[in-house]
């Protein structure tokens, strides 16, 4: 009787063989380091259980990276959202040539990986002091950008070099869920008497909110978490939290490592959050478009 | 023409100003090196750096090996959730994503501290082991696409018609994978790696912290010193991420037309 017993948990552990690889691989390079940097943020050098660190998050220079941090990647990503319904709209529902839409969808899967530090070497030879653009207006024009207020380096000129990334992103996630208005509704709303307004606010809307505010969420992180970009552009100039972080790994300015691991964390609960909303928010949309 | 499809040619012509005249813009000034005239002098000076040569093949290299690895990483995991686990999809699944959650400098960070040249694991405690974890934050950073892309192409395929067909005939397990599974979803495993090619080559966070000589800090130190480089590289970089997405599409469209015939 015991020898089939053991046959079934032979073939038990070799299910879980199977799999262990992959768990090992995360375990190692993506949960213990993160659980590393949570649980170090509740304790001091001394290695005794604090809250100090939290605390120490709300000195003003570190406040102020966070809220330039907020600031960049709130607008970016309402930015984003706004021009990329636009064309999403556009490339669906606009009556343009099929052409057209299949260029801006291949287009904006290049544009949303075309990010890091190339993508701020474009803007700089664009929009810098030197830039093209910035030359062209100032001589043939007379108007010079940045005596009139305008600098690359600062939260409007990085807002608008994120949106290089942010609005291909929104076009390539919406365009799918534009898509899936089923034309039967704009149909039944108008022999319903309703205007376009009204189609758009009562019905349309209403289902397209979850993935609205999802894909915001979703751009929202992805600014929030992005380095390369601002750190090629500004230097240190324009101090969002990845470049205080970035500083702090380098070369402990804060003079204190586990505010370093403090300010980690608060990075991942921002990211975090606003991923969890995505996901939930697209489990709801998705219930539309099946 | 009505009022709907001016305003959505309106939309059109504002996304093309916006995405267009940045690149236009970096063409002519990575053309501008020459006093007065246009040339690709910029181009020359950067082909002619013996550290462009140096640190795009070394990234090309961890590129090639991050995706090898990461291949036979997660085409069985894939293949035995579908197979033997399905109760365990939606744990890797929710691993899968974790990277998009925890930002990649955040990742970089934990690993230095947890795996310095006192650890249990000293990875950073010399050049091969520090090359070894950045191949692995390579993966870490695109396994999200990897994961996704080899998934989408294995939901296609019966995975368990055709291992218990390879099976009846005696085949082992090394033969049911290399014969069966990949060539079968070779078309996943091929957008996962061109995906992984685009975001990793000019990856910056990660190489710069862990001190390796890729591509990506290269660019950020060429930035910080030269002047017409930087653009010339700009347009090289815009043209790789086209090529791997151009590459993804082709592949796709292959797949397609082979379904239809099959």
């Amino acid at each position: 009787m015991a020898q089939p017993q053991s046959l079934v948990n032979r073939r038990m552990v070799m299910d879980w063989l199977g799999i262990a690889p992959f768990m090992l691989f995360a375990v190692l390079f993506l949960i213990l380091p993160t659980l590393y940097l949570v649980t170090g943020a509740f304790f001091n050098p001394a290695g005794e259980f604090t809250f100090q660190n939290f605390r120490d998050l709300f000195q003003p220079t570190i406040m102020a990276a966070y809220w330039i941090s907020i600031k960049v990647s709130m607008a970016s990503a309402i930015g984003g959202l706004l021009i990329g319904f636009f064309l999403a709209w556009a490339i669906t529902q606009g009556g343009l040539p099929g052409w057209i839409r299949s260029f801006v969808l291949t287009f904006s899967g290049v544009a949303s990986n075309f990010a890091g530090v190339p993508l701020a070497f474009a803007f700089l030879a664009t929009l810098g002091r030197t830039g093209l653009l910035t030359f062209i207006l100032t001589t043939y024009f007379g108007f010079n950008i940045y005596s009139h207020g305008f600098n690359l380096l600062s939260f409007l000129g990085l807002t608008l070099t994120y949106m290089y990334f942010q609005i291909p992103l929104m076009v390539l996630i919406i365009t799918p869920a534009l898509d899936g208005l089923k034309k039967e509704w704009r149909e039944a709303a108008s022999i319903l008497g309703a205007t376009s307004f009204q189609y758009w606010t009562m019905v349309a809307f209403p289902i397209l909110w979850p993935s609205l505010m999802g894909t915001f969420l979703l751009l929202f992180a992805n600014a929030f978490g992005a380095i390369a970009t601002a750190y090629a552009l500004t230097g240190s100039s324009l101090n969002i939290v990845p470049i205080v972080l970035y500083a702090q790994i380098r070369g402990d300015v804060l003079h204190n490592a586990n505010l370093g691991y403090a300010i980690a964390l608060g990075m991942v609960i921002i990211t975090g959050v606003s991923n969890f909303l995505y996901i939930w928010l697209r489990m709801r949309a998705e219930r539309w478009q099946k | 023409m009505n009022g709907k499809k001016i305003l959505a040619w309106f939309a059109f012509a504002i996304g093309a100003t916006y995405f267009i005249i940045p690149l236009i813009g970096t063409f002519i000034f990575s053309m501008r090196m020459r006093r007065g005239e246009l040339s690709f002098d910029a181009y020359r000076s950067v082909f002619a750096d013996i550290q462009f040569r140096e640190t795009f093949s070394y990234s090309i290299l961890m590129a090639v090996l991050t995706i090898v690895v990461g291949m036979l990483l997660v085409v069985p995991t894939a293949y035995w959730v579908r197979l033997r686990l399905p109760q365990m999809r939606p744990v890797v699944e929710f691993i899968t994503l974790l990277p998009l959650v925890i930002p990649a400098i955040v990742i970089v960070f934990g690993y230095l501290r947890l795996y310095n040249s006192s650890s249990f694991l000293p990875f950073t405690g010399s050049a091969r082991g520090t090359d070894m974890l950045l191949v692995f934050s390579f993966m870490t950073l695109s396994l999200p696409y990897m994961y996704r892309s080899v998934d989408t192409s294995m939901r296609a395929i019966d995975v368990r018609v055709l291992t218990e067909a390879a099976e009846s005939l005696g085949a082992k397990w090394t033969t049911i994978m290399f014969q069966c599974i990949f060539p079968n979803v070779m078309s996943g495993v091929l957008s996962g790696a061109f995906i992984t090619f685009a975001i990793v080559i000019g990856e910056f966070t990660m190489p710069s912290l862990l001190n390796r000589p890729a591509f990506g800090p290269y660019l950020q130190l060429i930035g910080a010193n030269k002047a017409y480089e930087p653009s010339a590289l700009a347009v090289i970089a815009f043209a790789m991420t086209w090529a791997s997405m151009g590459l993804i599409n082709l592949v796709s469209r292959f797949q397609k037309a082979a379904r239809a015939r099959a």
